[in-house]
């Protein structure tokens, strides 16, 4: 508690808290003592039963936080497990894990972090908080949902008193319904203790694994062969079978209730200040009474941070089983009797993870060892730094140049303190991420529910809750009540066999129920659809790379490429490489250690063969160990090259040596070309351009190198010498576009600390300079020739602002859209370009390190087919603003404002390349996004953005019969703003299955959905879109008939999908309707290409809302469920279907289409809402354009508000909202994305169940 | 005269073996990442056309003499590397386009075709060899 209180910064409190709450014990200790300790250490003596139980359950995680705190003796046992688990995972992906591991390091020492990384301490926080946070709203979310249902009963006999008692603890801390929870967990961790654990070997340590073990066990299957280490852990795998069923309760239960809980347990343990606090207050949110927390007063902040360290968790249910036990241990200790076995848990947990993680054998094992590891661990990132020489020679000369991260999340990570996570990093992460995290958080939970867990026994997933299984449970907190609810059941119930775990070996995982779809009416989820999350065993889960920066359609990769045929389903890899992170591990080692023959960077999936070699996870050479990595400058220990940062994070960043360079790190450049002719002038652009620029210039990325200049250009080109000098700015004009030519090279591009003035100067004038031009023409083609010519002695990024066609020089284009034809339903034409002018022009400046950012401001057709080229291969982006006027269409000229916002200050990297390795036996063979693949699995990204997102197809080339796990890194090479060469490294690891069962269990369906959806766009430009339209059916009627014939032996007149498919079909008929792929129905060709642009370079998140938007009934909004972020209270809807049906007249609901808002008000709808939340009052006096809400001191309004602001925050594009009125002209444009109903032109979601089931009867 | 036609379809033919086995070449050294897409596309592409007319060539050539199984056999090939070049979209940069190359196995189909074409252009050799000393025995 102190510690957190006493940190300014939440991150650094969160950071500590994790570590106390860990591993340390006596750092832990202290920190708990403050605050929590009470409750807590009350909890962990009553707890022990609990603890048991805490594996499964989060509570547990409250309860053994407790217990780690107040003893030290168990932090020792715990730290083995955090250590290597935790400590460097802690951060991003597994905030359970982190919770538990964090403490380790967290207590280990604010130093190592800083060391480390300053990144990974921020994780660590920001996990930690997350987790709490979560935890807490999960908490309180349970028991609002609880109470709901059914499983009620059960919630009452755990808060029944003999619960609370040791609960009270907690319960009075203000987390009466976790507490109630973890009562729940805690009962059938009893029985679990008692059971279970002889299953396994017996009473060992490996009793005591099993539970660990069952953590594990989900892993379990997976766990390979492969690696040596796991051989310890493999004894287990007896073990395991049962166990993964117990996993799957627990996790299920679990992660029902980790998810919600985790958020808990990691509070809890790492938090428990935190937590205790932010529970307070959350839970007090939520309207526990109970909860009414006194501690968390303080807590705003640290929730804040909570929140995006959670959504960089959420994958990690494992973690959170693996923090579990740790807890467990921990609480055993302190029992004092108990101690010693949980000791030996801890270790056994220590060498599992050693081997798992390290593969290593024994050297790791001990578990105090280890943790003192974790903590130099942290230290030797630091110390790695130190080290120089770049022993690890490498790096192929070409190879990658990551650039450093810019501003925001570096920062913190340079800065050794590290210590507070997200602030540095930045001004944009910081709103954004925390939003963010709070999404994720649920995600994450639900994620396991579905997922991993697909055992579940049918029962209960079929009692529980249907959906999910698959999907998440939606949303965390909400749905969670759900999960918890039928977990808690199960739990009870089960608990007592689970201790057997016998359950566990139930046949079926849920994500394998099946579903008849076309029976089966409301099929999407409450809550947002969470990824699933790869099978594996719990370290390696708890390593795993979270799936908001990388995810595999296929989590279960199947043998070979006949299986992979034989399910009929697209394997790829979609990615958000350099999204912001709010923590990251940047290591400063001058020997990067890589791979001698393929060039992976070691991740926490190799194995070591003993303390001098490793092996490659991706082509199984042995390399060796340098001296360098021995050492670990973080605990200053030798010999434990396992518990290096870099192979306890799947996530992590390198700062390069001058081996990856090819010439000495670029400046920031930035050039802006400007279309001024009469039709810009007419639509006003500049103004806003300009002012937007005025007040962002001092936060342009970059450092005193920094580099501007501005062109302009009509039917000549305007170049602006801006030199340090000048008394004003000079316009030369060239007018000989033939034969473009610079009229003086070196005074266009300017410092901009030192012509400030002039640059100043120069935007105030600007938008008045040109307001009497009669020039229609654009000479777009050579304006863009001599801003490659200014570009490319450095390289940087050129914004283009066009405005209209361009009708002069080089690279001059026709008009090719017929409106006749724009809805047509058989041929679309012109979807490709027309010339190739722009794509050797971007391939030039792709080759000189400069990328061309497009934004099209236009009224009319202007080919955007063809002007995209200049960004797509040039890896810039693309922005769109249809008939934008800055009078005439003021949402278009806000959204335009708020865009140049976030793109003029979000983070950028430069001279970049990213290169994508897999492991032997899968090869790449088709790339999706804005980038030159300069070689085989060489991508040439000129510039890199937080907002750009890739995708690869795959191919199984080779079976994967040898081995059981197969992974993915990405490494992305680039200059930083700040003239860094860094190397941004993400390591993905997916289990090989050879079921096609299995193969099913593992969709992902949401990452199928995109990645099919950039493939439909290849087929519609280099086919037609009516094949593209075929194409996508046949993918949804292939795999379905292929499930339907091999895997389901149901009966065949229905429509049956495995519970991971079921939204499959619902989603490809979205894709249908979108406007990329839709016909019927008028669309302008322009929007139809751009919406394939975005298809192909927007990140998942963003893309799935593209494709299928998010329904929320608005008009009855309350904080159940809810969650906070940055001190607001964000209220969490359901998800509503897409259709007419669920409009109420009486109703208003708001639809979030990623780039758009629509709010419809319904004809009947309550004039209290219109007059709180519109400030109209009644419906007939609300305006027909209405684009904001009014701030409005009510209650209802503030809750719209708070939940717009969220859903808004962290978007590349800032949506617009539109209040559309029923009845009013404007509503067709929000029916049209009701996809689930029939239109002129399309099928209805029924309808077109109808039509594939009958193709598959074919 | 016939040994004219056979002699100059054999130099010919022996330019398209070397422009075959250059094409292989280049490919496979974009294959091991010798040289990038960019500057292996327009090595390529510089080579399409001379390759088109070629062969375009010692078809028309052999239609022209009678020689109608040798038209035949050419035909089919001939008529490919025109619809191949015909059939460019109007955005790419040529039959060989760098930011598409290493997309949907074109690369290995790039290399699939060079190969055939290596081994019929062969084939092809041995017969105007054949057909060449026939003739010059036959004057």
């Amino acid at each position: 508690m102190s510690a957190p209180a006493e940190s300014p910064h939440p991150a650094a409190s969160a950071r500590i808290p994790p570590k106390l709450g860990g591993a340390s014990a006596s750092g832990a200790a202290a920190p708990a003592g403050p605050g929590p300790a009470p409750h807590q250490q009350n909890g962990p003596a009553q707890n022990q039963m609990q603890i048991p139980s805490g594996y499964g359950l989060h509570p547990q995680n409250y309860i053994a936080p407790s217990g780690h705190y107040p003893q030290g003796p168990g932090k020792m046992t715990s730290l083995p497990l955090d250590s290597q688990c935790g400590d460097y995972y802690s951060g991003l992906y597994t905030v359970p894990t982190q919770n538990m591991v964090t403490p380790n390091t967290a207590n280990q020492q604010p130093g190592a972090q800083q060391m480390y990384g300053r990144g990974p301490p921020a994780p660590h926080i920001v996990g930690s908080t997350p987790g709490s946070f979560q935890g807490a709203t999960s908490s309180t979310s349970h028991l609002h949902t609880s109470a709901s249902q059914p499983y009620s009963p059960f919630v009452n006999h755990y808060s029944s008193p003999a619960m609370y008692p040791a609960n009270s603890s907690v319960a009075s801390q203000g987390f009466p319904s976790t507490c109630g929870h973890y009562a729940m967990s805690t009962v059938s961790n009893a029985a679990y203790p008692s059971v279970s654990y002889p299953s396994l070997p017996a009473g060992d340590p490996y009793g005591q694994q099993m539970f660990t073990s069952q953590n594990a066990p989900t892993v379990g299957p997976v766990r390979e062969d492969s690696f040596p280490g796991h051989s310890t852990a493999i004894s287990h795998p007896a073990h395991l079978p049962p166990p993964p069923s117990h996993q799957y309760h627990q996790q299920q239960g679990l992660s029902g209730c980790n998810t919600l809980s985790w958020s808990a347990s990691g509070l809890p343990s790492a938090q428990d200040n935190l937590t205790r606090n932010h529970t307070g207050s959350l839970a007090t949110p939520n309207s526990n009474p109970t909860n009414t927390v006194s501690d968390s007063l303080s807590c705003p902040v640290m929730q804040n941070v909570q929140p995006l360290k959670s959504s960089p968790v959420v994958s990690t249910v494992l973690g959170a089983s693996s923090t579990r036990v740790p807890p467990a241990a921990n609480r055993p200790v302190e029992p004092v009797a108990s101690v010693t076995q949980p000791s030996e848990l801890l270790q056994q947990k220590g060498m599992q993870y050693g081997d798992y993680v390290n593969n290593q054998a024994s050297s790791a094992p001990t578990p105090l060892s280890s943790t003192s590891d974790d903590e130099e661990e942290e230290e030797e990132d630091e110390e790695a730094g130190v080290d120089s020489s770049s022993t690890t020679s490498s790096a192929s000369p070409m190879p990658n140049s990551y650039d450093a991260l810019e501003g925001g999340s570096y920062p913190d990570m340079l800065s050794s303190s590290a210590s507070s996570p997200a602030p540095d990093p930045a001004p944009e992460p910081d709103p954004a991420p925390a939003p963010a995290p709070s999404a994720p958080q649920p995600s994450k939970m639900a994620k396991p529910f579905g997922y991993g867990y697909p055992t579940l026994q049918p029962g209960y997933q079929n009692a529980t809750a249907p959906l999910n299984s698959g999907v998440p449970p939606s949303s965390p907190v909400y749905s969670g009540f759900q999960p918890y609810a039928q977990q808690y059941p199960g739990m009870n119930q089960l608990s007592s066999s689970l201790g057997g775990l016998s359950l566990q070996s139930s046949p079926q995982p849920e994500s394998l129920r099946p579903v008849n779809l076309t029976q089966e009416r409301n099929i999407l989820p409450m809550t947002p659809v969470w990824p699933p999350v790869p099978n594996l065993n719990l370290d390696l889960k708890k390593l795993n790379c979270s799936p908001d920066s990388f995810r595999c359609t296929l989590t279960n990769i199947p043998q070979t490429q006949a299986l992979l045929n034989k399910a009929k389903l697209p394997l790829g890899l979609l990615l958000h490489p350099f999204r912001d992170l709010t923590q990251l591990p940047v290591i400063t080692s001058n020997t990067i250690v890589r791979c001698r023959s393929c060039r992976t960077y070691i991740n926490p999936f190799v194995s070591f063969i003993d303390q001098r070699r490793w092996k490659c996870n991706l082509c199984y050479r042995v390399n060796d160990v340098p001296e360098e990595f021995m050492y670990n400058p973080v605990t200053r220990s030798y010999g434990e090259p396992h518990k290096r940062p870099e192979v306890q994070n799947s996530t992590v960043e390198f700062i390069a040596s001058s081996d990856y360079m090819l010439r000495p790190p670029q400046p920031a450049v930035y050039l802006f070309v400007l279309d001024v002719s009469h039709n810009a002038v007419e639509a006003g652009y500049l103004t806003i351009l300009c002012q937007s620029l005025l007040e962002n210039l001092d936060k342009l990325p970059g450092d005193s190198r920094t580099r501007i200049g501005f062109m302009t250009f009509d039917s000549t080109i305007h170049f602006y010498n801006l030199q340090e000098g000048l008394s004003q700015p000079q316009m030369l004009i060239v007018s000989d576009i033939d034969d473009v030519f610079l009229p003086t090279p070196d005074s266009l591009l300017v410092n901009l600390y030192e012509s400030k003035e002039l640059i100043k100067d120069l935007l105030t004038a600007l938008p008045n300079m040109f307001t009497n031009t009669r020039e229609t023409h654009s000479a777009l083609g050579p304006a863009l020739q001599a801003a490659f010519k200014l570009m490319s002695p450095t390289g940087g990024r050129v914004s283009v602002f066009q405005t209209q066609l361009p009708s002069l020089g080089a690279g001059l284009l026709q008009s090719r859209e017929d409106p006749n034809q724009r809805s047509s339903t058989k041929v679309v034409q012109h979807l490709g370009p027309a010339t190739d002018f722009y794509k050797k022009l971007a391939l030039d400046c792709s080759g000189q390190q400069t990328a061309v950012d497009l934004f099209l401001l236009s009224s009319q057709y202007s080919d955007l087919a063809s002007l995209a080229c200049m960004s797509k291969y040039s890896a810039g982006c693309i922005y769109y603003y249809p008939s934008f006027h800055f009078t005439h269409n003021p949402s278009q000229a806000e959204k335009l404002q708020k865009d140049l916002k976030r793109y003029l200050t979000r983070k950028i990297g430069f001279e970049a390349v990213m290169r994508i390795r897999c492991t032997k036996g899968l090869s790449m063979h088709t790339f999706h996004g804005n980038f030159f693949v300069r070689s085989t699995d060489l991508l040439s990204l000129a510039n890199i953005n937080p907002d750009a997102g890739f995708a690869v197809q795959l191919s199984i080339e080779e079976n994967l019969t040898d081995t059981s796990l197969v992974c993915f890194q990405t490494a992305l090479l680039y200059t930083s703003s700040k003239g860094e060469r860094r190397i941004r490294v993400h390591t993905l690891c997916l289990p090989v299955v050879s079921s096609l069962a299995d193969v099913y269990a593992g969709v992902d369906v949401q990452a199928a959905i995109c990645l099919l959806a950039n493939m439909a766009v290849d087929r519609s430009i280099s086919s037609s879109l009516s094949d593209a339209r075929d194409a996508l059916v046949n993918a949804v009627v292939d795999s379905l008939s292929a499930y339907g014939s091999t895997v389901s032996n149901l009966q065949h007149s229905a429509l049956i999908a495995p519970s991971s498919l079921k939204l499959f079909p619902l989603y490809v008929l979205a894709l249908l309707k979108q406007k990329a792929f839709r016909t019927g129905t008028s669309t302008r060709l322009d929007d139809r290409v751009y919406a394939m642009c975005q298809i192909k370079c927007q990140p998942l998140v963003h893309l799935m809302k593209m494709i299928h938007p998010n329904l929320y009934r608005i008009d009855r909004l309350t904080d159940e469920g809810a969650i906070h972020v940055n001190d607001r209270v964000v209220p969490q809807p359901p998800l509503q279907k897409l259709s007419a049906e669920k409009l109420t007249r009486e109703g208003a609901f708001l639809m979030d289409c990623g780039s758009v808002f629509y709010i419809w008000i319904g004809k009947s709808c309550d004039n209290n809402f219109i007059e709180d939340v519109l400030g109209y009052p009644n419906f007939a006096s609300i305006p027909q354009k209405m684009t904001h809400l009014p701030e409005l001191d009510t209650l209802s309004s503030e809750r719209a508000r708070s939940f717009i602001t969220w859903l808004r925050d962290n978007r590349p594009l800032s949506p617009i909202l539109h209040v559309v009125k029923d009845e009013s002209p404007a509503k067709t444009e929000f029916f049209q994305h009701l996809i689930e109903d029939r239109t002129e032109a399309a099928f209805s979601y029924y309808e077109f169940l109808l039509h594939i089931q009958q193709q598959i009867c074919k | 005269m016939e040994a004219v036609v056979f002699v100059f379809s054999l130099l010919d033919c022996c330019a398209l073996i070397f422009l075959s086995v250059y094409f292989i070449i280049t490919l496979s050294d974009l294959e091991c990442d010798y040289i990038n897409a960019r500057s292996c596309c327009s090595k390529l592409n510089k080579w399409v056309i001379p390759e088109l007319i070629g062969h375009t060539v010692i078809t028309v050539l052999m239609l022209v003499s009678l020689h109608w199984f040798i038209f035949l056999l050419n035909l089919p090939a001939a008529t490919w590397n025109i619809y191949r070049f015909i059939m460019v979209p109007s955005g790419n940069m040529g039959v060989f386009d760098p930011t598409e190359i290493h997309n949907r196995g074109q690369l290995k189909s790039h290399m699939k075709e060079a190969m055939i074409k290596l081994g019929f252009h062969l084939l092809c050799f041995f017969m105007y060899l054949y057909s060449m000393i026939l003739a010059l025995i036959n004057d």
